[in-house]
């Protein structure tokens, strides 16, 4: 729960949303054809985890790719998965509830507005 | 889905399929929304029954609609990659199903009859159940149920914990007698993170007339 949240706080900005850039770009290019491929996968992989959880971005450092993995309750992406974490999506409810009720997805289609891509960058 | 169900009647003449596949509903809440209240919000029970066990059931029968498609073209692996959404789905319908049930407007006396002689015999006392269920169920990681469960085989009752909507007969064996949802949904918008205000309050609301009769049912049947 401290690994995952410290993490999300710097994910996210006032200043964020729009696309990355760069190096981080071009992957995200090669591994999901496109930014919106991306984006949707992304979106759908995290909406649809039963319970607790978080959604992620994760590089893969053996193949050198990029990867989504859902994770159950707080299990840390890297100690779980091996996965280095560049950007997480909490979908516990408490991170939405009060605002979204139920309506996950919307949360979800939401948060891209405030990722913050160039702390995601950094960690990659 | 009228295609399928077209199809099946023309072919029940001719093979024994079963003529109509009947859907789930969502159960009516036995009381007003605001029934619970102070203890769950009317807010709450609104968007907890119209909201999340609808959603439960619609979900189910999209499931098991799948099952049977698949199942028809043979396809065991299709058949299989939908245990996981039978399994969430039909547990939430279960769970939400029995959770309206044991619980009523003001609560009732404490448990009685077969079923407070049993608690006593296995716990030692109603208040000595109660401060297990209550550190059972809030101690959950993540979401899932808090359950007062009765095992037939040997004749005892047994308090477990359910991770998200595992329903506790298929997963246990034992016949649920109370649950406590834990889900942040349950009591968020009222309680934020204090889920141990949350489940010490809701045996205020407790209707141990229902869950006697779960305990009768699991007993004698």
């Amino acid at each position: 729960g401290h690994l995952n949240h410290s993490i999300f706080w710097h994910n996210l900005s006032p200043y964020g949303g729009g696309e990355p850039s760069g190096a981080l770009a071009e992957l995200i290019k090669r591994d999901f054809g496109s930014f919106e491929n991306f984006n949707t996968y992304m979106a759908t992989t995290t909406v649809a985890i039963q319970g607790s959880g978080w959604g992620w971005l994760g590089y893969n450092k053996t193949t050198k790719s990029l990867n989504i993995a859902a994770c159950g309750n707080q299990d840390p992406l890297e100690p779980t998965t091996g996965l280095v974490p560049l950007l997480g999506i909490d979908v516990w409810e408490h991170a939405y509830y009060i605002q979204y009720k139920n309506v996950r997805a919307d949360y979800v289609k939401n948060i891209w507005n405030i990722v913050n891509w160039k702390d995601v960058s950094q960690r990659f | 889905m009228f295609a399928n169900i077209a199809r099946v009647l023309a072919q029940s003449s001719k093979k024994s399929l079963p003529l109509v596949r009947s859907k789930h509903s969502l159960p009516d809440l036995p009381y007003d929304f605001n029934a619970l209240e102070p203890v769950i919000s009317a807010e709450i029970m609104q968007v907890h029954h119209q909201k999340h066990h609808a959603t439960y059931v619609n979900n189910l029968n999209v499931a098991e609609e799948k099952l049977f498609e698949a199942k028809q073209r043979g396809s065991v692996s299709d058949q299989i990659a939908l245990t996981s959404a039978l399994k969430f789905n039909g547990g939430g319908h279960i769970n939400h199903s029995i959770f309206w049930t044991i619980l009523c407007k003001d609560g009732t006396s404490e448990p009685e009859g077969e079923l407070a002689e049993a608690i006593k015999r296995d716990f030692g006392s109603y208040q000595r159940m109660v401060d297990l269920l209550v550190a059972t169920s809030t101690g959950i990681q993540g979401s899932g149920w808090g359950w007062l469960g009765y095992n037939k085989q040997l004749n005892r009752l047994d308090i477990v914990a359910c991770a998200n909507q595992d329903p506790l007969q298929a997963t246990t064996g034992l016949h649920p007698l109370f649950g406590i949802d834990v889900w942040e949904h349950a009591y968020y918008l009222q309680y934020k993170n204090a889920r141990p205000d949350y489940v010490k309050s809701i045996f205020k609301i407790a209707n141990w007339r229902k869950v006697e009769e779960l305990f009768g049912k699991a007993r004698h049947d």
